[in-house]
């Protein structure tokens, strides 16, 4: 039981890293660009203002240690 | 080669480079005070599993459908890019401490020495550090080998420039006999950090059905915009930290008494 945590925490650790909370923004932009791209509306900007906002956001926290 | 290519290999060459470099100074120290043999035994088979890995999962990756793929690996970029952005930018600010190859060789060599009594043959402790430093380091770049050669059908291309970076690296320790402190590490992690990020947003985008104007010349202008961002974040990370290092600053009562400009010690995050 403790291997299969073991390999799970090492797979989360390795895919999202020290930040969730980016890798769940990342994942929740391109399920917008989706949405919106679906609904046939312009959708390449969502992700340069997400990816931007979630780098600052990110680095913020860090800075002030939370993360 | 188009620019999606050479912005593939160069990638690839500079993440495997800076992977390689600190891969290099595990394998150094413990080849150096246990054994060469056990340690390089260590290195082929944590390449073999490397080189597995990539095997396996590149035919699996490519029979995706093209939409799938590039969302799968446009986010999987697109968050290892930003982890890597993230803790360049904090290195670059002091609030992250740079990779000190020479403080890590001097760790490991230390902990080689009280790992006990070395054996005439083969030294399982020297086999063990190096085949997981060597797969450790390597994993991430295994993943990017096989996402950016995938999504392109160019992983041949890509594990190419894995290989040249590896082998770029082995020649320069090889002749300098010692870890490769002087290596650009931080730059170089944001220029990956960069890249990844770029091709991860473009594909991500791309594959969950968004039109880039201009098709594929989007692509220089987005690693452009991103450059520039990440360039625009740390320094201003840089100048808030010099702000308040001067707003901590101890006055001065006494007229020759020098003012520290110095970040304090409990701003700085552990790595």
């Amino acid at each position: 039981m403790k291997r299969v945590q073991g390999f799970f925490a090492g797979v989360w650790e390795f895919v999202v890293g020290d930040d969730w909370r980016t890798a769940l923004g990342a994942v929740l932009a391109l399920a917008l660009t989706a949405l919106l791209a679906g609904a046939a509306i312009s959708a390449w900007w969502v992700m340069p203002l997400a990816v931007l906002g979630l780098l600052a956001l990110s680095i913020r926290r860090a800075a002030r240690g939370g993360g | 080669m188009s620019g999606a290519e050479i912005g593939l290999a160069l990638s690839v060459f500079l993440a495997c480079a800076v992977e390689a470099v600190e891969a290099l100074t595990i394998v150094l120290a413990v080849g150096t005070t246990r054994s060469w043999s056990s340690a390089m035994s260590g290195v082929g088979a944590a390449t073999l599993a490397l080189a597995a890995i990539v095997a396996a999962l590149g035919p699996a990756l490519t029979a995706l459908p093209i939409g799938v793929l590039r969302v799968l690996v446009g986010g999987l970029l697109l968050i290892f890019g930003l982890q890597w952005l993230r803790k360049a930018i904090l290195r670059s600010a002091g609030l992250k401490a740079k990779h000190d190859e020479l403080q890590i060789y001097n760790e490991e060599a230390t902990a080689a020495r009280a790992a006990g009594a070395k054996h005439p043959g083969f030294d399982g402790y020297a086999f063990t550090i190096s085949f997981k430093g060597v797969l450790l380091e390597g994993l991430e770049v295994a993943f990017i080998v096989l996402t950016f050669g995938s999504n392109q059908h160019r992983i041949p291309l890509a594990a190419a420039a894995a290989a040249a970076a590896v082998l770029l690296v082995i020649a320069a320790g090889v002749a300098a006999r010692a870890p490769l402190a002087r290596v650009p590490e931080n730059t170089m992690k944001l220029a990956v950090g960069v890249m990844l990020s770029s091709f991860g947003m473009f594909w991500g985008a791309e594959g969950a059905g968004a039109s880039w104007p201009g098709g594929d010349a989007a692509l220089p202008a987005i690693i452009a915009g991103v450059l520039i961002a990440a360039n625009a974040l740390a320094w201003n990370l840089r100048r808030g930290m010099r702000h308040v290092a001067a707003d901590q600053a101890v006055p001065t009562e006494i007229p020759n008494q020098a003012v520290s400009t110095e970040i304090p010690d409990q701003a700085t995050v552990s790595a």
